[in-house]
């Protein structure tokens, strides 16, 4: 089994869809510089050449509009922030424009463009470096929403979003660049709609989105190991379209539920989630929390920004709370060396 | 009338077929408006027309055009379909875009009518996404975008024309400057009068056509949609214009005291239509004008009995596929 790295997925992924279609170009800034958007556009430019792989202008409104205008064509553009944050520059296009052609065009143009963007965490990224702002989207029909924790399935979404006829915003973490997993050398797709469940478990829900799937992971390792409760990860992948009935149905099996946004928590994936899920999949009597990033500007001080952020541990108690009601207190021991937790399968 | 003897008469039908076509639809509009039938706020164009004839007369059927909400001109001259237009007014289900659209969203893709936006300046960008690909694929075709002097203020217009100057792009910008932003005079906006100058800071030829004139219009597409074909990059002009009514809606807006009768009425003493007119004889006007008559009546007929779209298409074309 190959082993592959989120970036080396990522880049191979790109480099796979170019080689076979031609009509799938990259654009964002510093695409083809030296450090090439952490390693997961490297030797592209060298490779497919510089009208297919361009470094952009600071232009984040006008060179959405331009990818769009490519995909108007029948281009397939890329087009990649390397924090989300910048994606606010461009909000007019994405849900004023590519968000609505279709629709009010009435099906007569397709707009095949995928929106990579990065989110940052730790090492000071501060106020505007770390913003996770996909609850802004997953609220404009029109646009699908991808947040893979795991290699392998950044690889398939990724072929996914760019042979999908609609736009797609893909989600990336910092953090997530060390993950490992094994990643087939063939394209291949993973369709949008469908969670991965990354642990199987009786007790308890975790459902982490992006790199809080993650945390999960080491949280439900904690439950397992120090009070033998059984946690269910679950990554729901796709965040538009949402898979709610993966996560029904384990809840159903466990009564409880904690959804760790990796965002602010209101209005968020937690809120959405324990609506459908009391509304459409009409669960009843089970128990639910939400967490996400405490309800502040991101500090960029490690002093605070330690408690701005829900970790493994922090999950693991709040799951502890749940599942044990009423015993007394109790802490994981963070000796366990988990940090290196990653899902490598089987998918 | 020298100019009489220098152009072709082949030419001067067109302009005159063109600009009548698009002032009777238009006036039909602002005389249908009070029934509410239409279904949708209309902008009307009404005092502008010989821009965007100017323009699309000098494109071919493959090229590309993008516009703003103001956009029945353009749709119209481009060799929109006339009938789906006034369908999509209605909200009928037969109209260009399904009824989903209305008067602000017109498209007709068969005849390189890429769309318009209701959001000032956002098709700019867009109409230079178009351009790249165009180039990509070695087309012979050009875009050519449409936008008011209000889309001058957005930074997505420096940021296109920046990046479309930066890669040689094949595309014509057409600034369509009728000296208002709804209200607001452009300069009580811009510092200067000078938006063809800024254009060309970026790196592109630009002029500004000051007086409407038709020919003028025309002449200037066609020098700089020849070089665009060589590949030389981008143009802009700026065409100086004035909108008859109100902002939106089908009446006239002197009561609001914000421009004065006389600065329209020396725009209507010059109406290219007229003048164009006057260059053709009486049987060859009335031969068109009885043409676009029925036209006219055949396509608001049509609207008129087309059914509105059912319910369940309120949720078709969000995505490729449903949900
Ligand atoms: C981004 C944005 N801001 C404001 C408006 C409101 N608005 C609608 S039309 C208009 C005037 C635009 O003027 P101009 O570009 O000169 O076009 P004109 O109406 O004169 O054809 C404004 C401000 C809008 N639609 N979009
Ligand atoms: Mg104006």
């Amino acid at each position: 089994m190959r082993i592959l790295t989120y970036p080396e997925a990522v880049r191979e992924a790109t480099d796979q869809e170019m080689s076979i279609d031609p009509s799938v170009i990259v654009l964002g800034q510093g695409v083809d510089d030296p450090k090439a958007i952490l390693g997961t556009t490297k030797g592209l430019a060298a490779k497919f050449g510089p009208t297919r792989v361009f470094d952009t202008p600071l232009s984040e409104d006008a060179m959405t509009g331009v990818a769009i205008g490519a995909a108007l064509a029948g281009l397939r553009p890329i087009h990649i922030h390397i924090r989300m944050d910048f994606m606010l520059l461009a909000m007019n296009q994405l849900v004023n424009m590519v968000a609505k052609m279709r629709y009010m065009f009435g099906g007569s143009v397709s707009v095949p463009i995928v929106i990579r963007s990065i989110i940052g965490k730790s090492w000071g990224q501060g106020p505007q470096h770390s913003q996770s702002i996909y609850p802004l989207f997953m609220n404009i029909p029109g646009l699908k929403i991808i947040a893979p924790s795991t290699p392998y399935d950044a690889k398939g979404c990724l072929i996914n979003a760019i042979r999908d006829n609609d736009p797609v915003i893909f989600i990336e973490h910092r953090l997530l660049y060390y993950q490992k997993s094994y990643v087939p050398a063939k394209p291949y797709t993973t369709a949008f709609g469908k969670a991965r469940i990354l642990s199987k478990g009786r007790d308890i829900t975790l459902v982490g989105i992006s790199q809080m799937a993650i945390e999960c992971l080491r949280a439900s390792i904690y439950l397992f190991k120090e009070t033998g409760i059984r946690a269910e990860v679950i990554d729901p992948v796709s965040l538009a379209p949402l898979d709610i009935d993966t996560i029904a149905r384990s809840v159903k099996k466990t009564g409880r539920l904690i959804i760790v946004d990796n965002a602010w928590v209101p209005c968020g994936l937690g809120a959405e989630i324990i609506s459908r899920l009391l509304v459409e999949s009409k669960l009843k009597g089970f128990v639910a929390q939400r967490m996400g990033f405490a309800h502040t500007t991101c500090p960029t001080t490690p002093a605070l920004e330690k408690y701005f952020y829900p970790n493994a541990q922090s999950i693991a108690m709040k799951a502890y709370q749940i599942c044990r009601p009423g015993k007394k207190h109790w802490r994981p021991n963070t000796k366990l060396k988990i940090e290196e937790v990653e899902f490598k399968g089987p998918f | 009338m020298s100019k009489i003897s220098k152009i072709n008469l082949g030419l001067t039908e067109r302009f005159y077929r063109s600009l009548y076509r698009i002032r009777k639809v238009e006036e039909e509009i602002a005389r249908i408006y009070p029934t509410d039938k239409i279904k949708s706020p209309v902008h009307l164009s009404i005092g502008q027309e010989a821009v965007s004839v100017g323009i699309c007369e000098a494109l071919r059927l493959k090229d590309k055009v993008f516009g703003t909400y103001r956009g029945h001109a353009m749709y119209l001259a481009k060799g929109g379909d006339l009938k789906k237009m006034i369908a999509e007014l209605y909200g009928k289900v037969t109209g260009c875009a399904k009824g989903k659209g209305g008067s602000m969203h017109l498209i007709d893709t068969n005849h390189g009518i890429m769309g318009a936006s209701a959001i000032v300046g956002t098709m700019i960008p867009v109409a230079t996404g178009y351009a790249y690909a165009l180039r990509y694929r070695k087309s012979n075709s050009l875009v050519a975008a449409f936008f008011g002097d209000g889309a001058v203020d957005e930074g997505a217009f420096h940021e296109s024309l920046n990046f479309a100057a930066l890669k040689k792009l094949p595309i014509l910008f057409i600034c369509e400057n009728n000296t208002y932003a709804i209200h607001s005079h452009h300069l009580k906006r811009h510092h200067s009068d000078n938006i063809f100058i800024r254009a060309r800071t970026y790196g592109m030829p630009s002029e500004r056509i000051g007086d409407g004139d038709i020919f003028k219009i025309y002449r200037a597409a066609n020098k700089y949609i020849a070089k665009i074909r060589q590949g030389k990059g981008p143009a802009f002009l700026e065409c100086l214009t004035c909108r008859w009514k109100e902002h939106v809606g089908p009446n006239d807006d002197f009561d609001l005291g914000y421009r004065s009768e006389d600065e329209v009425s020396c725009w209507k003493k010059n109406d290219p239509l007229k003048e164009i007119g006057l260059l053709l004889s009486t049987a060859t006007r009335e031969r068109i004008e009885s043409k676009v008559q029925v036209e006219i009546e055949e396509a608001f007929s049509f609207a008129e009995k087309s059914p509105f779209p059912s319910k369940e298409k309120i949720y078709q074309d969000v995505f490729a596929k449903s949900l």
